[in-house]
């Protein structure tokens, strides 16, 4: 899932602190698996800013909403009729929900709620780690499964690098060796004769370097 | 092994003499003289000299100027060259460059992490690893292409090195990673510095049953150490170093005046017990800040007079 952490609520504070009216827009998919944007989140964002506003003497009309997702035109049309009842929007999606909400609704300010981190997983309560950057070009089947681009911090194809201590990354003793642990999984497999052979230059132009991206599937299309 | 450049790096190894090399690193600053000053102390004494290239990711002058410095001068360089902070675009560029004053030495390596420097909040490239840079020189050289196919006029002419560091972990893989760079077409290897005799001593020889000594140069990095303080430090701070407690006990427990001395003597003992490992080609002598003392570390090794070629 795509992970995400709350805002700091000076930082929502700032951006809507001269708004009279502001809709909170959770969202039911990642960030409420995250628990930083889903509908528990919405609402105790939306009473810490009523409590801001009531502080500073101020009536500001804070609404609440969550939908089942940002990122999908059919679920962002339900808040149409509602939205001009607002001034601004927080939206506590990732960033791609953020954007697709401003992209509709063209006059109204839209602000970030969360910071968008990564693609990750849900390894135990309250903690979540990244899996996969998005390279566009999957390496797993070469690698034991385990990703070299999004768990090396340097992204080394032919690895570990020297800096690999007791299994630890060289930047932190908190952050696993990347190429640890695909040695592990090659060991664990039986496969260590595929540790020998060297990962080519990787094209690059799949990821972020290649400009935004966009999958057309013309099966799908209507 | 057949000599294929104008390296006098790789002429020395090929005859068979033990090479030493050691570094300089750049000024952090725009100083012209620091690096001369520096190699005019050890010239006489070492076969080439690498210049480090933002070593711990700290922000430096460069090590192709420096090199060219150095190469100005008649002095044999190294040019380290990480990965860390160029493309594919930029690192053929200034391999182009080096190649242009004819410095006919390099050596591959990834890099420190950004996070140990002053720019830790910087971005890091790794468009290439240190196993593909080393593909990537000896594409350029052997081929005469760039990496996109297009022929090179007058393409780079070097002697192509990586690092290796016997005490990074896994042990297990360290053998079959020099099998690798080797496969990628390395020709010779400066180690990290090495306190652990008995575990390089290890690796030599699962490298020699892998007959890996027979086709690739092994320099083994020493270096002095300055104090028992420097010992704790390296042993306890610097990523991948194996400082065994045996050197900081017999550092620490020599008065602080001649601990610096002691640090000397046990670099040069370490030469002398690493010469008679079989399959070893030479040294390579990294004096931190310290580079008055290579001579007198040369020279008390029995490294001295260097040998020349023409």
């Amino acid at each position: 899932m795509i992970v995400a952490d709350k805002k700091p609520i000076e930082e929502i504070i700032d951006y809507v602190k001269d708004h009279q009216s502001i809709l909170v827009l959770g969202c039911n998919e990642c960030v409420t698996v995250c628990e930083a944007g889903g509908k528990k989140e919405v609402g105790l964002l939306a009473s810490a800013l009523r409590m801001h506003f009531l502080q500073q003497g101020r009536e500001v009309n804070i609404g609440e909403r969550t939908l089942e997702r940002q990122c999908d035109h059919e679920y962002l049309e339900e808040i149409r009729t509602s939205v001009d009842n607002y001034e601004a929007l927080v939206s506590l999606a990732c960033g791609v929900g953020v954007q697709f909400t401003a992209e509709k609704y063209m006059n109204l300010p839209v602000y970030p709620g969360v910071n968008t981190l990564f693609m990750g997983a849900n390894e135990m309560r309250g903690v979540w780690s990244e899996r996969c950057q998005g390279c566009g070009q999957c390496l797993l089947g070469h690698s034991g499964g385990i990703c070299p681009v999004s768990r090396c911090a340097k992204r080394i194809l032919n690895g570990p690098c020297g800096g690999s201590t007791a299994g630890k990354c060289e930047i932190s003793k908190e952050i696993p060796c990347g190429w640890q642990l695909i040695i592990d999984r090659l060991k664990a497999l039986g496969r260590m004769d595929d540790y020998e052979k060297i990962s080519p230059i990787k094209n690059w132009s799949t990821e972020r370097s290649g400009g935004p991206r966009k999958v057309v599937r013309e099966d799908l299309k209507l | 092994m057949k000599v294929k450049t104008p390296s006098k790096l790789e002429k020395i190894l090929a005859s068979g003499k033990m090479a030493v090399t050691s570094e300089c690193g750049p000024p952090r600053g725009s100083d012209p003289d620091v690096i001369p000053h520096k190699a005019e102390k050890i010239r006489k004494h070492v076969d080439a000299i690498n210049v480090t290239d933002n070593q711990t990711s700290m922000t430096r002058l460069c090590s192709l100027a420096a090199c060219i410095r150095l190469k100005l001068m008649g002095v044999e360089p190294v040019l380290q060259m990480v990965t860390r902070d160029r493309n594919r675009i930029a690192i053929q560029s200034d391999i182009l460059g080096a190649a242009s004053f004819d410095i006919n030495n390099i050596l591959c390596l990834s890099g420190d992490h950004q996070s140990f420097g002053d720019c830790a909040q910087g971005q890091n490239v790794y468009d290439l690893d240190s196993m593909q840079l080393i593909q990537t020189v000896r594409h350029m050289r052997d081929e005469g292409k760039f990496l996109g196919g297009d022929p090179i006029s007058r393409p780079p002419q070097m002697f192509v090195g990586a690092a290796e560091n016997p005490f990074a972990d896994p042990y297990e893989i360290r053998v079959p990673r020099l099998a690798k760079k080797i496969a990628a077409g390395v020709e010779f290897i400066q180690t990290q510095c090495i306190y652990n005799l008995d575990k390089f001593e290890d690796w030599m020889s699962k490298a020699r049953d892998r007959g890996l000594t027979e086709q690739v140069y092994i320099l083994a990095g020493v270096t002095p150490m300055k104090s028992a303080a420097m010992a704790r430090y390296m042993k306890n701070k610097v990523p991948g170093m194996d400082v065994p407690e045996e050197v900081v006990k017999r550092l620490a427990g020599t008065p602080k005046e001649k601990q610096a001395e002691e640090g000397i003597k046990m670099c040069i003992e370490s030469i002398q017990r690493l010469k008679e490992v079989k399959g070893l080609s030479g040294f390579h002598v990294m004096a931190i800040e310290w580079e008055e003392m290579v001579p007198e570390i040369v020279e008390r090794a029995g490294l001295y007079p260097r040998p020349v070629v023409d």
